[in-house]
């Protein structure tokens, strides 16, 4: 199956005593606005870091597309395909807007030899991975020398770069802040920038965390509206976590739930709301009690 | 889309962009040297300042940009230093047949100048391979250990004149030669920094997580940016070891490495005309003061060497004063034109 981008399958990981996660498994295709939530510390920032290489899963296995990632570096699962946003918004501050878009931008294009050609011969693995290797440092010393005497070619490509940040900064909306330092951005439009920042490494997946987060009412409908724009303009497959519940309900076709690392429900919007299981891990059973018909298929 | 214009910047085409500087440069040096190369206090003196400056601004590169605490920057320059300064001193009556004895000399030198870069690099890559492991002050202490184990290293080898150092290396530096290297130092700086390579080292200061995250393969710049560092550090050695009558192991100590990563906190950690500044204040300030407190006692230069003495306390009470004004540095992460006024044409960071 090629076309099913992002693929976690049975993925537990355990610090110490703690099961963070345990037997996780996703599946996101082109096209698909997926939803994980889930109460404070059920493992949802977890369930990204492990996909995205932060952490190494305990057990299981993640793949992206149709490669298998565990033990790879974050950078090496980005240049895959797989980009992210943070939930305690990481840009780089002191860096301008453009700045911050056009680092993501890097080595888009290789000039000797090409980004497929690498993955293909690092797939291989063994000797023809080694050579792979060398051919990347090849490619990396050889950007460095035509950024030092400053070649056309150098010169066209950082032009090209710089024209993409800028088109993706439109499409974000935050083209009239392409020289502001990104620290000095509202919230809402760091969020933003965040975003426009993943898109820049050309991800096939997008993982959003908590992009709502700190937005007033007004600018969590934008962001509805803008994620679905994304998934149809980049052709993308989106897994968003989120605590707001409308902005979840409202845009993702399937939701998955945590608590305490394990999936507990999983389906579509409606199904989800009237879970048993979910209401009890998000109210609390005594609310259950005293509601007796609440969670029961047909009842809300 | 690949083929978007090169924005056309005040008429010079793409192709000379790049080599322009470089023919400025010569041609200024060349008029320098002609100028001035006849004035001896003031090409060691200036000499002197472009060593400090060459230092200043390739740690910059590493503390500055990169954002990784290097404080060993002495044991990369007396790596250079003491290659640079054996392979002159063996080959001092060699040349080459068929040109003229200070062509072929030249030659040699640049060759012992390549050489101790080269050297000093590989240090650079030695020591950077546990910056993949290390950050903040822990880096910082292997660094600084560095720097020590370099210095007692030169100062049990027969061949590097043990405590004694190296003397009699000829003297073949010149204001054209030290001038051409800070010139390239920069150029390779500012270069660096509004390139992509800058850019993903600008990223990994501000958040090496996000960075790592958005596809820049971290450990190999900062193993780069250690490696571009001390190569620098290795030729500023080199070029000293060519304009002092001796070299010891005591002309690269902590209190070196301390004293150029005060003109980069001085300078502000980033900003490379603060590091030129930084260099170039911190480095006449002694010799100013040198000069006006043997003037104060009447031509008794014992007062002059007391001052000499304190000025490492000097230095950090200047520090101390700075972080508690201006804990940015001078420039902070900007460039001199960043903050000059408005009439100015102003240029945006990160773009070349």
């Amino acid at each position: 199956m090629t076309d099913v981008l992002l693929k976690a399958d049975q993925v537990s990981i355990q610090f110490g005593g703690l099961r963070a996660l345990s037997g996780f498994d996703l599946e996101l295709r082109k096209g698909d606005l997926k939803g994980l939530i889930g109460p404070n510390g059920a493992g949802k920032t977890t369930a990204f870091n492990v996909l995205t290489g932060v952490y190494l899963p305990t057990s299981g296995e993640v793949r992206v597309g149709g490669q298998r990632v565990n033990g790879k570096k974050p950078h090496q699962i980005n240049r895959l395909g797989l980009a992210r946003t943070f939930q305690n918004i990481r840009l780089f501050r002191a860096l301008t807007a453009l700045d911050n878009v056009k680092v993501a931008c890097l080595a888009d294009e290789k000039p000797v030899f090409g980004a497929e050609r690498l993955a293909a011969l690092h797939a291989k693995g063994g000797w023809s991975g080694k050579l792979a290797g060398g051919f990347e440092a090849w490619n990396n010393y050889y950007d460095w020398w035509r950024a030092l005497l400053l070649t056309p070619g150098f010169q066209r490509e950082e032009a090209s770069l710089t024209r993409r940040a800028e088109e993706l900064l439109e499409v974000m909306g935050l083209s009239h802040r392409r020289d502001e330092e990104a620290r000095n951005l509202p919230y809402g439009e760091q969020r933003r920038l965040e975003i426009a920042r993943a898109l820049g490494t050309r991800p096939k997946v997008l993982l959003l965390d908590e992009p709502a987060a700190g937005m007033n009412t007004r600018e969590k409908a934008d962001l509805m509206v803008l994620i679905r724009e994304l998934r149809q303009r980049f052709e993308l497959g989106i897994l968003v976590i989120e605590h707001d519940m409308k902005l979840v309900m409202g845009i993702c076709e399937n939701i998955t739930v945590l608590d305490h690392g394990e999936i507990i429900a999983r389906g579509d919007p409606a199904a989800v709301r009237s879970d048993r299981k979910v209401i009890e891990a998000y109210l609390g059973d005594s609310y259950l009690e005293s509601h007796p018909h609440v969670g029961t298929p047909g009842a809300a | 889309m690949e083929t978007a214009a090169v924005p056309a910047r005040a008429g010079v085409p793409p192709m000379l962009r790049g080599i322009l500087p470089v023919l400025l440069a010569l041609a200024v040096l060349s008029l320098a040297e002609w100028a001035f190369g006849g004035w001896p206090f003031f090409v060691y003196l200036s000499s002197i300042v472009g060593v400090a400056i060459i230092a200043a601004v390739s740690l910059n590169i590493v503390n500055g940009m990169t954002g990784q605490f290097s404080i060993g920057h002495a044991g990369f320059m007396a790596v250079g230093a003491f290659v640079a300064g054996r392979f002159s001193l063996d080959f001092h009556d060699v040349g080459l047949s068929g040109v003229p004895v200070g062509f072929s000399d030249q030659l040699f030198f640049v060759l012992a100048l390549l050489l101790g870069g080269l050297a000093a690099a590989a240090c650079g890559f030695i020591v950077g391979l546990p910056s993949l492991r290390l950050r903040g002050d822990y880096l910082a202490i292997v660094t600084l250990g560095f720097g020590e184990i370099i210095r007692v290293i030169v100062q049990n080898t027969d061949a590097f004149g043990r405590a004694l150092g190296l003397s009699g290396i000829p003297q073949r530096s010149s204001l054209f030669m030290v001038g051409f290297w800070v010139f390239l130092t920069v150029l390779t700086a500012r270069r660096i920094a509004s390139s992509s390579h800058g850019r993903s080292l600008w990223a990994i200061r501000e958040d090496e997580i996000a960075a790592e995250a958005m596809g820049v393969n971290t450990t190999a710049y900062k193993v780069r940016s250690f490696v571009i560092s001390s190569f620098f550090a290795g030729i500023a050695g080199g070029l000293f070891a060519h304009f002092v009558p001796i070299i010891n192991p005591g002309s690269f100590t902590f209190v070196r490495s301390m004293e150029i990563v005060v003109m980069i906190v001085a300078g502000g950690l980033g900003s490379t005309t603060g590091a030129i500044i930084a260099a170039i204040a911190l480095t006449l300030l002694p010799e100013a003061m040198r000069t006006v407190f043997t003037q104060l006692s009447g031509g008794d230069a014992s007062l002059a060497q007391k001052v000499d003495q304190i000025r490492m306390p000097i230095y950090g009470l200047l520090l101390v004063v700075l972080m508690l004004v201006r804990p940015q540095g001078l420039f902070g992460t900007r460039e001199l034109w960043d903050l000059l006024p408005r009439w100015f044409p102003r240029r945006r960071k990160g773009v070349a």
